[in-house]
């Protein structure tokens, strides 16, 4: 089996010597892939639930992420494989002292699908959209740093006066304060380059009748049946995609998938190896080196309200923590995981490997509780997602609880009744499994800001451990100031400390960090780690090949 | 009959109103935002809010609901909160794969189940009424899923005989009509069978029996025309409710049909594909039934409309 | 009574208990049962409203060997239900840390689990076994509720027609369309998930078959001479229906109430899986096909074992229920 080496996890600080590393390894496996690579072909991804839109300004879920990144393009995009941010659409840039202006020089001859070149206005023009109220893009406050932003939101400028045409070929961004996110926010799918022609022509439904500037482009789309798109040509990364064509086939459950990837039906398993099959798969010879396994940005966590007595007391809150076996849930879902003790995955610098959290230790637990006034358990109700393996891992967490007194009424139920819990502050704990977090961008940031802020923790708003504290709330808006590549290290350090301060208050319990596993039929290929990309998940499809 | 037909329709439009309506108001019971569902997880509550606005959610109930009607009236469905596509493209494309099911399901579960309850009827009490009988229970008793899987694993992988899964030729349809038809043909059976008994006991059928002579082609036809009665109500019922769709044979043999459809949407709390799978569903029920009703008639000509 | 009752046929047994119909001659029909023929025509001394012996349908009913088995199953899944904690050898909620092999897959049966593990390790026996109390609950009770119900609608509106029956036949189209699923979600975020919403809801969605199927009866025997007739002769809306139409309704009302048991249990499961009814840990069979179905190619003692129980529960009930309808004579003689 290909284990993905680890994504080196790199901050922009380290950029410079991480080039020079990768520029050695893309060598070699340009020259390795020059070899034997082939153009041409045809894959086969199969997914059970319907694509939903293709329109970047719009579509945000983990199926069509990915698909969009293939057919859309961003100023700035992944290295394939790893979470090293570069320079895409943008040939370079450069961001002036104060941290507030970056300048982007395109690069020539990209052109749209439909054979228009594409400009500067056109950057202007997406990033606009995705602001618009009218286009209601989820996507929209990633990006009210730019200056001008807001007031264009509210109406009372015509257009975002933070993102200025230079000429055809240079675009500038002025955000209101520093943003040390910045250049990963570019890089989402939010931010990547739309005609407005096409947009207009489309009226409306743009997500279906996508053109962009990607290395693959619609074919043809049978609604609820299939998805076909084919190579772009006219692609400005040479060599890119292998494949001619790219067939995703819709509603497909994840069983049957897998038996049509043994008579190479189907070449990619969009949905991941069934549960019921992991054992065999792992177990066997020749199946198990179609399996890639490799790190997420995610992590599996409970919520526990602090709000909501007895959980305002942090000795509840830790006995809690001491009370989970995760490795025992960890074994429930074939070890897909790793057992977590922080917020952050190890796919981040600011991880902290030498933390050791809080152990499993149920008698402890038993004594916190008793030391915090409750010697004989409590009763709560743990909320969760109903779609396996969530209802599992659930009542696992329920029978660890329940072994230290805490006896946790289970509702399993539709992911948005459950968001609906979480979102009016209602819950107690929530396992946060299937809505679980994974990080947009790799920025420590992404897992403060929406989940664990005062900013958040609001109603409506994905904090539901309704965790607040000011002072921290500082820290990490001055950490995300450090907009310099040279303070990178720096920050990281801030938002180190951060994680771990959260982590004494322990408003979660974080049970693992899922594993992204991926299975391919024999006949595809790929660079190492392509199939456990982390921004691309399940594959990288520009780079996947037929295997000769 | 065409003043009884013209009733109906009218009835039919009271009873579609009355299912838009209900669901209207059950979907706006569930716990759930659509507005923040579309917004997703990184929005701010601006964003909620206008999206919210735009979406005409903001707005009292009852005005949204006439809202809606009056777009029904243009033929307008709305557009599907998740896809933003229209809900008219999204159920046309799912339309004639879920007729293709429905109509080949209940084929099925006629073809299994009415020469079996009938055969078992006739020699009821005998070995063979007793093992059909348990077939029937069996067919009942396995979950969808499950039966399912084996076909596709015993018929289509095993042994190629099927394709796994999918939609286009009619090899495609077999197996998941014959999933259908397992379950509804072990229903079908007995159902038929029982009516089938009621039927034989009545008068002249018995005297005939007692005269020795195998009940003759007429008195056969009666008693099957008479049995068949409970079925047709079955069949019609299965029409309406099959055209919603049938959501566990959809997604095991990748049936691209409204089931699947409306079952996301649920998830997604994306009211407007809810709303449209609703009343298609509701469509079919009045049609189904009706022509249930429709065929009472011919079966036993003592049955009249006013 | 008089001049229009017609020559009753006798039962190879005893005497009518329940008013006939219809004329009954015995014998080719009931030449095919198994406990053999009567003779033929009507049997002298035969009354109507005679009663017989009460202990006779006792006997009649210990004769049919079917009906035993159902009697010995139904108790059985009584019985299970009822001493739950003290037959199951384990905790049902119990997760074992060994009850799954190193990849986190269940086990096979074996000694210390008689019928292997489920997908968190806790022992699959016990779980079946305190299964059975929702389980039974959930196929007899709400089942019950919803052939009531059914038969309720399809007898009214097929015996008086007119508006009663434009209302209540429009009133069964609604409820068919009527999305139960959207319902159920409601249902669990407003009140506490429990068993009786369960039953309430699936009463609330299955009695349209029962209404429909027993109104394409009702629409027929209704129109037969000897109702026509009876009613011709004054006899009231009420006897008629108790005495001339329900008896032919007895065997289809049997078959939806001891099928409907299978289809019920696993409606409940999907309803549970929705947060509404059964709430981990607590098993019940549907739940637990439920939440192992795709694993059925790999562990299939998870679906087997509780879809065994699901269809021996409903064919107890059934050999039960027909062998009772045939002691007492509650339908046509055969």
């Amino acid at each position: 089996m290909e284990t993905a080496t680890k994504a080196n996890p790199k901050s922009l600080g380290r950029r410079l010597g991480a080039v020079t590393r990768l520029a050695a390894a893309l060598l070699v496996v340009t020259l390795g892939a020059a070899a034997t690579a082939q153009q041409g072909g045809r894959a086969v991804v199969s997914f059970q639930v319907d694509v939903s839109t293709l329109d970047p300004a719009i579509g945000y879920d983990w199926q069509n992420w990915s698909i969009i990144k293939s057919m859309f393009d961003g100023l700035m995009d992944y290295e394939p494989g790893t979470t090293n941010l570069k320079p895409h659409l943008a040939e370079s840039y450069t961001v002036s002292d104060d941290g507030l202006t970056y300048t982007f020089t395109l690069r020539e001859g990209v052109k749209f699908h439909n054979g228009r070149e594409l400009v500067a206005e056109d950057v202007k023009y997406s990033l606009e959209r995705v602001l618009d109220p009218a286009t209601q893009s989820p996507g929209q406050g990633f990006y009210l740093s730019i200056a001008g932003a807001q007031e264009f939101i509210d109406g009372q400028a015509d257009e975002v006066v933070g993102i200025r045409v230079v000429d055809d070929r240079t675009i500038e961004f002025t955000t209101s304060e520093p943003d040390a996110a910045f250049l990963h926010k570019l890089g989402l799918n939010f931010a990547h380059v739309v005609p407005r022609e096409a947009v207009e022509a489309a009226g409306g439904d743009f997500g279906h009748q996508p053109v962009g500037t990607g290395g693959f482009k619609l074919r043809e789309w049978v609604l609820g049946q299939r998805l076909v798109l084919e190579r772009n040509p006219d692609y400005f990364e040479a060599g890119v995609p292998y494949l001619d064509e790219l067939v995703f086939e819709i509603g497909v459950d994840p069983n049957v998938a897998f038996l049509r990837l043994q008579r190479a039906e189907v070449d990619v398993l969009g949905d991941g190896i069934p549960s019921a099959r992991f054992t065999e798969v792992m177990a066997d010879p020749v199946l198990s080196q179609q399996v890639a396994m490799g790190e997420q940005m995610q992590t599996g966590y409970v919520t526990i309200n602090v709000t909501t007595p007895p959980f305002d007391d942090v000795r509840v809150r830790q006995a809690l923590n001491m009370a989970i076996n995760k490795d025992r849930i960890v074994r429930i879902i074939n070890n897909r995981a790793v057992p977590a003790n922080q917020v952050l995955p190890p796919l981040f610098e600011a991880h902290d490997p030498a933390y050791e959290g809080y152990p499993y230790d149920p008698e402890r637990a038993r004594e916190l509780l008793a030391e915090a006034g409750y010697p004989n358990g409590f009763d709560t109700v743990l909320y969760a997602y109903n779609v396996a393996p969530n209802d599992r891992i659930a009542q696992a967490i329920q029978a660890d609880l329940a072994e230290i007194g805490v006896n946790a009424e289970l509702r399993t139920q539709a992911q948005s009744t459950v968001i609906e819990a979480g979102g009016a502050g209602e819950a107690p704990l929530i396992w946060s499994g299937g809505m679980a977090w994974i990080a947009d961008y790799p920025d420590p940031n992404n897992f403060y800001w929406p989940i664990l802020a005062c900013a958040s923790n609001i109603p409506g708003g994905w904090n539901w451990a309704r965790y607040c504290r000011e002072d921290l709330e500082e820290r990490a808006a001055v950490a995300d100031t450090l907009a310099r590549a040279d303070q990178a290290e720096q920050r990281n350090e801030e938002w180190r400390q951060i994680f771990l301060e959260i982590m004494e208050d322990a408003p979660w319990i974080p049970i693992f960090h899922e594993l992204q596993v991926s299975m391919h039929s024999s006949r595809v290929t790929g660079p190492e780690g392509i199939f456990t990309d982390p921004m691309h998940i399940p594959v990288h499809y520009e780079y996947i090949r037929m295997a000769e | 009959m065409v003043p009884y037909l013209l009733k109906r329709l009218a009835q039919s439009v009271f009873v579609l109103f009355g299912i838009t309506l209900i669901t209207f108001l059950l979907v706006f019971l569930l716990p759930a935002d659509p507005a923040r569902m579309i917004a997703g997880r990184s929005a701010t509550v601006a964003t909620v809010e206008s999206i919210r606005r735009e979406l005409g959610l903001d707005r009292p109930l009852p005005v949204q609901y006439v809202s809606y009607l009056k777009g029904l009236v243009r033929g307008d469905l709305g557009r599907s909160y998740a896809q933003r596509a229209p809900v008219s493209d999204l159920i046309a494309s799912r339309f004639a794969p879920t007729v293709q099911l429905a109509l080949a399901g209940i084929l099925f579960e006629l073809l299994i189940g009415l020469p079996a309850g009938i055969a078992a009827a006739l020699r009821r009490g005998t070995r063979f009424d007793q093992v059909v009988m348990g077939l029937a229970f069996v067919g009942v008793s396995a979950p969808q899923f499950v039966v399912g899987l084996l076909l596709i694993y015993l018929l289509a992988y095993l042994v190629p005989v099927f394709p796994l899964g999918g939609y286009g030729t009619p090899m495609h349809l077999v197996l998941p009509a014959v999933a259908v038809g397992l379950a509804g043909g072990g229903w079908y059976a007995r159902v038929t069978r029982s009516a089938t008994i009621d039927v034989l006991r009545q008068d002249f059928v018995r005297t005939a029996r007692a005269k020795g002579v195998f009940p003759s082609r007429v008195v056969l036809k009666h008693v099957l025309k008479n049995a068949v009665l409970p079925v047709v109500a079955l069949v019609g019922l299965d029409i309406g409710v099959f055209m919603g769709g049938i959501v566990v044979v959809e997604s095991v043999f990748g049936w691209p049909g409204i089931g699947q459809m409306i079952w996301q949407a649920i998830q997604l709390v994306d009211i407007p594909v809810i709303m449209g799978g609703v009343l298609i569903t509701a469509l079919f029920v009045v049609v189904g039934n009706l022509v249930a009703d429709l065929v009472y008639p011919a079966l036993d000509p003592r049955i009249r409309y006013q | 009574m008089g001049s229009t009752q017609r020559a009753r046929g006798h039962e190879r047994r005893a005497q009518v208990a329940v008013p006939r119909s219809d004329g009954a001659a015995a014998a080719p029909v009931a030449a095919l049962a198994v406990d053999g023929a009567g003779g033929a025509g009507p049997a002298p001394g035969a009354r109507r409203g005679a009663r017989r012996a009460p202990s006779g349908w006792v006997r009649r009913f210990l004769a049919n060997g079917a009906g035993v088995v159902g009697l010995v199953g139904v108790t059985l899944v009584v019985a299970v239900a009822l001493a739950a904690p003290v037959l199951a050898p384990h905790d049902p909620a119990r997760q074992y840390f060994d009850g799954l092999t190193l990849e986190g897959d269940p086990l096979p049966p074996s000694e210390r689990f008689l019928i292997g593990t489920d997908l968190l390790g806790r022992d699959l026996l016990s779980r079946v076994i305190h299964g059975a109390r929702v389980s039974l609950l959930v196929g007899v009770v709400a089942n019950g509720a919803a052939v009531l119900i059914g038969l309720v609608v399809g007898v009214l509106a097929g015996y008086f027609r007119g508006t009663v029956e434009t209302v209540l036949m429009r009133l069964t189209d609604i409820m068919t369309a009527f999305p139960a699923l959207i319902l159920a979600i409601a249902l669990a975020a407003i009140l506490r998930p429990s068993l009786w919403i369960v039953a309430l809801v699936i009463a609330l969605v299955n009695w349209v078959w029962i209404a429909r199927a027993i109104y394409a009866q009702v629409l027929s025997v209704a129109r037969r001479d000897f109702v026509e007739a009876a009613s011709a002769l004054g006899m009231s809306a009420w006897r008629t229906l108790l005495r001339h139409i329900l008896p032919h309704l007895v065997s289809t009302l049997m078959v939806f109430g001891t099928l409907g048991i299978s289809t019920t249990v696993l409606l409940e499961a999907s309803l549970s899986f929705l947060g509404v009814g059964v709430q981990p840990p607590m098993p019940s069979w549907g739940g637990i096909i439920n939440e192992s179905q795709s694993y059925f190619l790999d562990a299939p003692w998870l679906v087997v074992f509780p879809g065994a129980a699901i269809l021996l529960t409903s064919l107890s009930f059934n050999l039960l229920g027909e062998a009772l309808r045939d002691a007492l004579d509650l339908a046509e003689r055969r």
